[in-house]
């Protein structure tokens, strides 16, 4: 197998690394965005964000 | 209530998690934008260099495993200092940012091992030498999935925080008599047989895409913790949010 | 102090205690051992002193989860936490406590594994010397893993994972020791010290961080 072959291995496996965290991060945050937004349908929200509400 | 103030004058205005999440929300896109630049320029550079006349190509894996290796210890830097936040300070954030620097840490430490070994086996000729260095970091790596599998096995997110400081401490002290005894262990047995990392100097042609490359890998360490924590912290409110409103619930229930 | 020495040991000797057990996990693992490489008395006398090291490791391991879960199931951590003295020096009596229960019968069975792997007289002696130096350490160190994990249900496998990294400088150092009094070139003094060195520096951090992590999970 030539060098190039393991350059392109790693380097691809740096960018599934990276690609991999950043779609961890990503995706974790449209969960609880979605998650928050689920409660804030429910009627439960912060206690700061009601006491602004209510002003 | 007055307007909270979202100007962070001091560290410790950055305990806020609100303050917190409002700097995230500044701060991130320019830290990605400047990201995925020095990543343009460092790729760029890395592939349009000399190769080396020993290496070869294979020189131009240099230019990631470096910066992933260097994240590796970083991290564990970073982790270490949220857990000395955590137990001496009690900075609300410290335990957030051990927690959510864990698997970004076993992440870059994954990649390390694998370029190293990538790189290992054209220029060794094996995938995996028993070296001091490669040794450690491996080490390391088992130390990473072990914190995780720690914050992971406990439910109840202050105490988990809590202890897993005293465990990043304690790996912490640890690990400069990890890597000294795994190289006094390495000597012992096989002498200089092993292919030194360090094989060619250093000289500018390689150093600019290598630094390149290592500022770009540490901005997105640094962007992709802070968003991690951001995540932690929107986990927790919900966390707390959903006991709330289970208390108001039964609460109801109990009057009715 | 020697109040809560006796008390421990008596525990860990009655039966269910798991001071047996240990010798016994030590005794099968390495009888074990030569079913996997081969009945071949050579290698097995080359690679005997790791083979031990490895056993005892394990070994010592095995009864560390009980450390201080068994104080948390009936009560007595809380009164531990509130005494006078400081947690830190209790912590260290327990360790000694364990170790004698644990430890002690692991370097005494280990000559005589010793013979079943075909080991010389100064081998025997040098793995039973670096295991009467080295188990205490893997004690203390393992103390800290105790400590953290003992608000855990199921804490047992979590502490040999996250205790196993931090005790590989004590096994190179111990089997290192007993390769280098076996092939006369290499100095047996200097890892031996080393090992010895460990043994005093995890004295300290193991119980300290056992204890502040005791400290933390109560609360």
């Amino acid at each position: 197998m030539s060098h190039t072959f393991y350059v392109a291995v790693s380097y691809i496996a740096a960018f599934a690394v990276s690609f991999g965290l950043v779609a961890w991060v990503w995706l974790d945050h449209r969960a609880r965005q979605r998650e928050l937004a689920q409660l804030e349908a429910a009627g439960i929200r912060r206690r700061s964000d009601r006491s602004e509400a209510a002003q | 209530m007055s307007e909270p103030s979202l100007a962070i004058r001091n560290f410790s205005d950055l305990a806020n998690p609100t303050r917190f999440l409002a700097l995230v929300a500044v701060l991130w896109p320019w830290l990605a934008g400047l990201t995925l630049c020095l990543f343009a320029a460092g790729l760029y550079l890395s592939f349009t260099t000399e190769g080396d006349y020993q290496q070869g190509e294979t020189v131009r894996i240099m230019y990631v495993h470096v910066p992933a290796a260097w994240l590796s210890m970083m991290c564990y830097t970073v982790m270490a200092l949220s857990a000395l936040g955590t137990l001496v300070w009690r900075h609300p954030l410290a335990d957030v940012s051990a927690k959510a620097a864990a698997p970004i840490g076993a992440g870059f430490t994954f990649l390390a091992l694998v370029t190293g070994s990538l790189w290992g086996k054209p220029m060794w000729g094996t995938w995996w030498v028993w070296d001091a260095r490669l040794t450690s970091v491996f080490v390391l790596f088992l130390m990473y999935l072990g914190l995780i599998a720690l914050n992971r096995a406990m439910d109840d997110p202050a105490r988990a925080a809590k202890v897993s400081a005293v465990l990043i401490l304690v790996g912490f002290v640890n690990i400069p008599i990890i890597k000294f005894s795994v190289e006094w262990w390495n000597t012992l047995h096989q002498p200089a047989s092993v292919v030194r990392m360090g094989g060619p100097t250093i000289d500018p042609e390689f150093l600019h895409p290598l630094l390149i490359m290592a500022v770009a890998f540490t901005l997105l360490f640094f962007t992709l913790h802070i968003l991690a924590m951001r995540n932690e912290i929107l986990r927790r409110r919900i966390a707390v949010l959903r006991r709330h409103a289970a208390r108001a619930a039964g609460r109801k229930k109990g009057a009715a | 102090m020697i109040a809560l020495l006796a008390r421990d040991l008596k525990l860990s000797v009655r039966a269910g205690g798991g001071a047996l057990i240990g010798v016994l996990f030590f005794m099968t693992v390495v009888a074990v051992i030569p079913f996997g490489v081969g009945p071949d008395l050579n290698l097995l006398s080359r690679i005997g002193p790791a083979i031990l090291w490895i056993g005892a490791l394990l070994a010592s391991l095995l009864g560390l989860d009980r450390l201080f879960q068994a104080e948390r199931e009936d009560g007595s951590l809380d009164l531990l936490l509130m005494q006078e003295t400081p947690l830190v020096l209790t912590v260290f009596v327990k360790c000694v406590a364990h170790w004698i229960a644990t430890g002690l019968p692991l370097v005494i069975a280990s000559p005589l594994l010793g013979l079943f792997m075909n080991m010389d007289e100064v081998a025997i002696g040098a793995t039973a010397l670096t295991l009467l130096a080295g188990t205490p350490a893997i004690t203390f160190i393992g103390a800290a893993g105790a400590g953290i994990a003992v608000a855990l249900p199921r804490g047992g496998l979590l502490v040999s994972i996250l205790v196993l990294p931090l005790a590989i400088p004590v096994l190179i150092f111990g089997v290192s020791a007993v390769y280098a009094a076996i092939e006369d070139p290499a100095p047996f003094l200097p890892p031996f010290l080393i090992l010895i060195a460990l043994n005093l520096f995890f004295a300290v951090i193991g119980p300290l961080a056992a204890a502040a992590a005791l400290r933390l999970s109560s609360d």
